[in-house]
């Protein structure tokens, strides 16, 4: 790189190019109800996205009464009690956490880290939250439907998810079928806008290269998401078809009571294999962004720059890529050519090296860093627990001999909450601790934040570290009740109810959190431009929150990476994105 | 090598231009949407070989009108291809019967797919549960409704040149219209090459190194 000698703006030609027009909305509705502001989209997203995670939420209550208490709460049948499942898992994988970090996150934060006004098509972005919307409220209509909603599993295995005796096999999984098509059709709308937003609408100066690690994780995951939604689209599709219509894809020739079933010749294992080629990859669609937003919090509540940038984006990359590459290890116990299982295996841990080559970069980046113990970098910290937890497990799992044995128990169950649920939502809470101040100008309160920090850290590890041990003794997954089974012991049962115990008591500290959200609201002390002294873009507006069109009359113009803190030399501990070399001081200049 | 922890010197590198072109986006979205497009038949195809290897296979008959309506796609690809011409060298008139013709075209060829789907339906052979069958209404559909889905974009534009209008608007438009038919032209032939003209079963498995 070579520096500029004289004044750095000169070399930036004059836009040529008309800037993109902004659609200024004149009324309360054009401006907060049918809002084409990214800001506003991903605010309606985000609420959305947590209403309906709070109804799964309340839903991992029920299950857990049913195990911690069996035969206690007798509006837990063993109908309802799988519907719950179902519900739980795939509101909680697709409608909150896909839905919160790429429609919630990445509206807010895509345009204002890479310093555009908006989304470059700010109208289908509308759109796309309406029609998510849309899905959202299908979904909540199964549970009014005759039968109830979808009671096969999240991962709604034909035939038994649409077979007859199965809970939800006629309303319930029709309309989580159209509800997940509706939800891709508007995912691939908010997809467009965020890959072409990044790629496109970039200001002066800030080359990929030089985008926060925020942007890159939500941009692959939105890469990732576009190419791995067509899968459960497709399979979707054709299973809706062999719902109503009789045709058979899925379905095989089935013999169930004695009748013979309509369909003949269907292959259930094309089914498994689409939905785990989108399955994986959504594992890291989820992922990624907290990779990125974690490496952020971490970066600023560190006050020290991330260890390994380069190498940060290109792990990013190479995940991204390979997620597309392991998918049928979810499937080992459905039958598969050892070949097949070799390779699968082999490219599972190979996953494991550019993984941990950010967890290395994360704690690198803590080192000899000015840590604040802040509530983003509490739950920062906390997902490197939780995500090293989960990753580690995973290793176990990929190895396909070790798979089997521990396949559908709750061994597996504990794996993919440590390593999708509870790391994740460590990042939601991190991120959100972080950006409210932005969003809304007003501090949240630090004591409740640090009271939900640590109820939910060592709550959650409460759930689910015994949770690995009842998968050791083999306690199976999706079981209504495991009473009367003589190689569970009496323990198993005493560590259930600890479980649940711990589970309801993670859930209710979940109102410290609402409430601290809407008392700052009111009352959380003002927050500043800038609270955290930070150096990316969004820290860097003129008002806050931010105003429609984001930065005032000039788009900043960007002269360095996101991560200039403690500068040798430099006065202040960190230099923003939008600083000239002319603009900063150094103690040496003064004297 | 740039070393931006050990210093703090700031500079504008890579001057691009910041504002940002909806000419250029809307390409790149057209580019991005159409990768996933081909994610979607790519999986489609090779459900239908997999599901092809199978011991019970049996093709679906084969329908001669397919090829007329092949050649309907092809000629409203021709025809949009010509009307980008005209678009880009001013010629108005050819112009707009380009965007007629490439309409008319197309709807020809849903029409014919929807005739084959009738004829289809009215065999002997015809078995909602054949998977042969179900794969060839279902791709078909699907490839149908994305032709409409573009026939709502053309149909924007064929509004929009009547009259006064900006020219470089509409030759974008008439741009992105003709690179989605070209498109799904070659999705089309993919598919009828590959899964509607015979049992090209082994042709299939080659290409997925299966066989």
């Amino acid at each position: 790189m070579s520096y500029v000698a004289h004044d750095e703006t000169a070399f930036a030609p004059p836009a040529e190019v008309e800037e993109v027009e902004l659609y200024h909305p004149k009324t309360f509705v054009g401006k907060y109800i049918w809002s084409q502001d990214a800001k506003v989209i991903a605010i309606q997203y985000a609420i959305t996205a947590i209403g309906i995670g709070l109804v799964a939420l309340v839903l991992s209550w029920l299950m857990r009464l049913q195990l911690g208490f069996p035969d206690t709460f007798h509006f837990v049948d063993p109908s309802n009690y799988l519907q719950f499942v179902t519900l739980h898992g795939m509101i909680m994988v697709i409608y909150l956490l896909t839905a919160l970090f790429l429609g919630g996150f990445g509206n807010y934060l895509i345009p204002l880290m890479v310093g555009a006004r908006d989304m470059v098509f700010p109208y289908v972005n509308m759109v796309s939250y309406w029609v998510y919307l849309f899905a959202v409220l299908l979904l909540v209509a199964s549970f009014f439907v005759p039968g109830g909603p979808a009671g096969a599993g999240w991962t709604l295995y034909p035939p038994q998810a649409i077979l007859q005796g199965t809970p939800g096999a006629t309303w319930g999984i029709l309309l989580m079928l159209v509800s997940l098509a509706f939800f891709i059709i508007g995912f691939t709308m908010g997809g467009l806008n965020y890959v072409v937003t990044v790629l496109q609408a970039r200001t002066r100066g800030m080359t990929m290269m030089r985008m926060p690690l925020t942007v890159w994780g939500i941009f692959m995951a939105t890469i990732l998401a576009l190419l791995a939604f067509p899968a459960l689209f497709v399979s979707a599709i054709m299973m809706t078809l062999d719902l109503t219509l009789g045709t058979s894809f899925f379905m095989p020739a089935i013999v169930s009571m004695g009748q013979q079933g309509g369909h003949e010749g269907g292959s259930p294992l094309l089914f498994q294999h689409l939905f785990w080629f989108f399955g994986h990859p959504e594992v890291y669609i989820v992922a990624l962004p907290a990779f990125g937003i974690v490496s952020d919090l971490l970066s600023v509540h560190a006050r020290k720059n991330i260890f390994g940038y380069r190498m940060m984006v290109w792990a990013i990359l190479a995940i991204g890529g390979l997620s597309f590459l392991v998918w049928a290890h979810h499937m080992y116990v459905s039958g598969m050519n050892p070949y097949f299982g070799f390779f699968f295996a082999t490219t599972t841990l190979i996953i494991a090296v550019p993984t941990a080559i950010k967890v290395y970069n994360w704690v690198l980046t803590l080192w000899h860093g000015n840590i604040h113990l802040t509530v983003p970098m509490l739950f920062a910290i906390g997902f490197i627990f939780a995500f090293i937890h989960g990753g580690l497990t995973g290793l176990f799992l990929g190895n396909a001999s070790v798979s089997v044995p521990l396949s559908d128990t709750m061994f597996v169950v504990a794996h993919f909450h440590m390593v999708m649920a509870v790391a994740p939502i460590m990042v939601v809470f991190g991120a959100i601790y972080h950006w409210y101040p932005k969003i809304t100008g007003r501090m949240l309160n630090e004591t409740f934040g640090k009271i939900h920090f640590w109820a939910t850290f060592l709550g959650t590890y409460a759930i689910y570290l015994p949770m690995h041990y009842l998968g050791f003794l083999g306690v199976p997954r999706r079981y209504y009740s495991i009473e009367g089974t003589d190689f569970i012991p009496e323990s198993a049962h005493s560590l259930n109810a600890g479980i649940t115990i711990a589970a309801l008591i993670v859930g209710a500290f979940q109102l410290v959190f609402l409430y601290n959200l809407v008392w700052s609201y009111f009352k959380g002390k003002p927050a500043g431009s800038n609270p955290w002294r930070a150096t990316t873009l969004e820290w860097q507006t003129l008002h806050t929150p931010p105003k429609h069109g984001n930065f005032g009359a000039t788009l900043p113009v960007v002269y360095r990476w996101a991560y200039d803190y403690s500068v040798p030399g430099a006065d202040e501990d960190f230099i923003p994105q939008n600083v000239p070399r002319r603009e900063f001081t150094r103690s040496g200049d003064k004297t | 090598m740039v070393k931006p922890w050990v210093t703090a010197e700031g500079s504008v590198e890579n001057l691009r231009d910041g504002r940002t072109s909806s000419r250029a986006a809307k390409k790149l979205a057209l580019k991005v949407f159409l990768a996933v497009v081909a994610v979607l038949f790519m999986l489609l195809v090779i459900a239908y070989s997999g599901r092809m290897t199978y011991e019970d296979w049996r093709p679906a008959p084969q329908l001669r009108l397919l090829w007329a309506n092949t050649l309907a796609l092809i000629l409203s690809s021709v025809a949009l291809q010509r009307a980008l011409y005209s678009v880009r060298r001013g010629q108005m008139d050819a112009m707009r019967i380009g965007l007629l013709a490439a309409g008319a075209f197309t709807v020809v060829f849903l029409f014919g797919q929807i005739l084959a789907w009738q004829q289809l339906g009215a065999m002997v052979y015809f078995d909602v549960t054949s998977p042969a069958i179900a794969f060839f209404y279902l791709i078909t559909g699907l490839h149908g409704l994305h032709l409409l889905g573009g026939l709502v974009a053309w149909g924007r534009t064929v509004a929009k040149v009547w009259g006064d209008f900006d020219v470089l608007k509409i030759t974008q438009s008439v741009e992105l219209c003709t690179v989605y038919w070209h498109f799904l032209l070659l999705v089309w032939l993919v598919l009828f090459g590959l899964l509607f003209t015979g049992n090209n079963l082994d042709a299939l498995l080659k290409l997925c190194g299966i066989r």
